[in-house]
C-alpha cells in the first residue's frame, strides 16, 4: 500500500511538473501533429482502403504517447544531476527504481495528451469518422500502453544515465520505434529481420491492442504480451539501475556530469 | 578586410565545434545520421501504403528536407548557446562587425547540412533500391546545396528570435514541423489546398525539393534554373531579414537590458 501511494503521488507530482511550461506543452502536441497531418494528407491523397484513415488516425495519436517519453526519458536522469537531485534521490530509503518509474510514467501519460489532441484534430479537420468498435477496450488499451511505453522509458533512462548527451540517444530512436513498432506501418511489410526486434518492444502489442480495439480484432493477447514486457523491463530497469548506482558510487561520479 | 575574413572563417568554425561540443562526437550519429534516415523509411513505407508516389519521391524529399535539421538547430543554436552560456554579451561588446561574425557561423553550418542530406539520400536510396544515375548527381548535389543555403538563411531567422524566446529547440521544431507539412516534402503539392501551396512558393526547400525531384529523372541544370533560383533568393532575403531582426533585437536587447534574461 505504501508504495501505490509512493508511485501514485511522485507521478502526479511529476505529471503537474510536467504541465507548467506552456511552450514546451504546446510542442509535445504539436509535434506529433506535425507528422499526423502529414500523414492525413498522404492518405487523402492516395487510393485508400476502407478504415486506413482511422486506423492512420488511431496510430498517428499514439505516436505521440512515444514522442513525449523517447528524449525526455533518456535526459532524466541528466537533468536529475544537472539539477543536483540525482545524489538525493540515491540517498532517499526508497529504493531507486520505485522513485524512477514515476517519472517515466508521467512523460508517457502527458503523451496522452497527445493523443487525443491527434484524434480531435483527424475528426475535425479532416473529418475521420472516430467510430471506435470496443470503446472501453480502447480506453484499456491506451492505458497499458501508457504504462508500457512509460516502463520502457525507464530501461531507456536507466541505460542511458552515464552518457551526457543522452537526449540525442532518445531523439535518435523516436522514428525508429514508430517505425518498426507498427503504428503506421503493419509489421508484415518490414523486412522479416526486423520483426523479431519489434516482438521484443512493449509499444509493439500496446499499439496492435489500441488498433485491435478500435478497429475490430483480438485484444487480450497483445494487452498480455505488452503487460509481460512492461514486467521484464522493470525487472531489468530495476537490475541495471543497481549496478549503475554501485558503479556511480565505487567511482565517486554519481554527481558528475 | 583581413579582420572580417578571420572573423568570418575562424569565429565561425570555432562557434560551431563549440556547437556540439565535440567532446563527444557520437552525438552526431543519431542526430544526423539515424534520424533522418528513419525520417526517409517511415514515408516510403506510408507512402506505398497509402499509393502516393513511388519510393524516390519520399527518398528526395525527405533527404533534402532533412539539410533543415543542422541548418535550423545549428543557426538558433549559435545564439542560443551563447544567451544560456552568458557569453552573448561579451561577443557583442566586441568591435568585430556583426555581418562577418554572424554569416560566419552559417558556412559550417550550410557544409553540415548538405553532409546529412547527402548521407540520408545515399543510404536511403540504397535501402530502397532507388537507382539514382551517375550522372544525376551533380546536379542532385546542386539542388542539396541551394535548399542548405536558403534553409540556413531562415536559421538566421530564428537565430535572431532566439534573442527573445527561451526555448529555440522548441521554436525551431515547430519550423521544421511547418516545412515537413507544407514544402511537398512528402505530399505532392497538387493535393495540397491552395492556400497551403501559396505559402510553401514562400518557404525555403519546396523549390529546391521540386527541383531535386527532376534532377533525379536527369533534368540538366539548365532545366532547374528556375527553380533554384527562386530558391536561392529566397534564401537570400531570409538572410537579409536574419540580419535586420538580429540587430533590431540587440538593439531592443541592450536598451531594457535583457540580452541575458531569461
Amino acid at each position: 500500500m505504501k508504495t501505490l501511494r509512493l508511485l501514485a503521488v511522485t507521478w502526479w507530482l511529476q505529471v503537474k511538473i510536467r504541465s507548467r511550461s506552456a511552450f514546451d506543452g504546446l510542442l509535445s502536441l504539436l509535434w506529433p501533429l506535425f507528422f499526423a497531418t502529414t500523414i492525413f494528407l498522404l492518405y487523402r491523397a492516395g487510393h485508400q482502403a476502407p478504415g486506413a484513415l482511422l486506423s492512420a488516425a488511431v496510430g498517428a495519436s499514439a505516436m505521440g504517447i512515444w514522442s513525449a517519453t523517447s528524449t525526455t526519458a533518456s535526459a532524466a536522469l541528466q537533468n536529475e544531476r544537472q539539477q543536483g537531485t540525482l545524489e538525493l534521490l540515491v540517498a532517499a530509503p526508497t529504493p531507486l527504481p520505485l522513485l524512477f518509474v514515476p517519472i517515466t510514467l508521467s512523460m508517457a501519460t502527458v503523451g496522452v495528451y497527445s493523443l487525443i489532441t491527434t484524434l480531435l484534430w483527424g475528426r475535425f479537420v479532416f473529418g475521420i469518422s472516430l467510430h471506435v468498435h470496443a470503446p472501453l477496450l480502447f480506453a484499456l488499451s491506451v492505458l497499458v500502453i501508457v504504462v508500457g511505453i512509460g516502463m520502457f522509458g525507464f530501461l531507456l533512462a536507466v541505460a542511458s544515465v552515464r552518457y551526457r548527451s543522452s537526449w540525442a540517444l532518445g531523439a535518435g530512436i523516436e522514428l525508429p520505434v514508430w517505425f518498426i513498432c507498427g503504428f503506421l506501418i503493419p509489421l508484415s511489410q518490414l523486412p522479416g529481420w526486423v520483426r523479431p526486434i519489434s516482438w521484443l518492444l512493449a509499444p509493439t502489442w500496446g499499439m496492435t491492442a489500441v488498433r485491435h480495439s478500435a478497429l475490430g480484432g483480438s485484444v487480450a493477447p497483445a494487452l498480455l504480451a505488452c503487460l509481460g514486457l512492461t514486467a521484464a523491463y522493470a525487472v531489468i530497469g530495476t537490475l541495471v539501475t543497481g549496478r549503475i548506482v554501485d558503479a556511480a558510487r565505487t567511482r565517486a561520479t554519481l554527481a558528475l556530469t | 578586410m583581413i579582420t572580417s575574413a578571420r572573423v568570418f572563417f575562424v569565429g565561425g568554425l570555432t562557434s560551431y565545434r563549440a556547437l556540439f561540443t565535440w567532446l563527444s562526437p557520437w552525438i552526431l550519429i543519431p542526430t544526423f545520421i539515424v534520424t533522418p534516415l528513419f525520417q526517409v523509411l517511415f514515408f516510403a513505407y506510408i507512402g506505398r501504403d497509402a499509393g502516393v508516389a513511388d519510393d524516390r519521391f519520399f527518398v528526395i524529399g525527405n533527404a533534402v528536407q532533412y539539410v533543415a535539421i543542422p541548418c535550423l538547430f545549428a543557426m538558433g543554436n549559435t545564439i542560443g548557446n551563447e544567451r544560456r552560456q552568458q557569453t552573448l554579451g561579451l561577443l557583442l561588446v566586441t568591435p568585430a562587425r556583426r555581418i562577418p561574425l554572424f554569416l560566419g557561423r552559417s558556412l559550417p553550418v550550410i557544409a553540415n547540412g548538405v553532409a546529412v542530406s547527402v548521407v540520408a539520400l545515399v543510404a536511403g536510396a540504397a535501402l530502397l533500391r532507388v537507382h539514382v544515375a551517375l550522372a544525376t548527381v551533380p546536379p542532385l548535389l546542386l539542388c542539396v546545396v541551394v535548399a542548405s543555403f536558403s534553409c540556413t538563411g531562415l536559421g538566421l531567422v530564428t537565430a535572431a528570435l532566439a534573442l527573445r524566446v527561451r526555448e529555440t529547440a522548441v521554436l525551431v521544431n515547430i519550423v521544421f514541423g511547418i516545412l515537413l507539412i507544407f514544402c511537398g516534402v512528402n505530399v505532392p503539392l497538387a493535393s495540397l489546398p491552395g492556400w497551403m501551396r501559396s505559402v510553401a512558393g514562400w518557404l525555403p526547400l519546396t523549390h529546391s525539393i521540386a527541383a531535386g525531384r527532376r534532377a533525379s529523372v536527369g533534368a540538366g541544370f539548365s532545366a532547374l534554373g528556375g527553380d533554384l533560383g527562386r530558391e536561392a533568393l529566397l534564401g537570400l532575403g531570409f538572410v537579409v531579414l536574419g540580419l535586420l531582426l538580429l540587430a533590431y533585437f540587440e538593439r531592443e536587447s541592450r536598451q531594457r537590458a535583457t540580452l541575458e534574461v531569461f
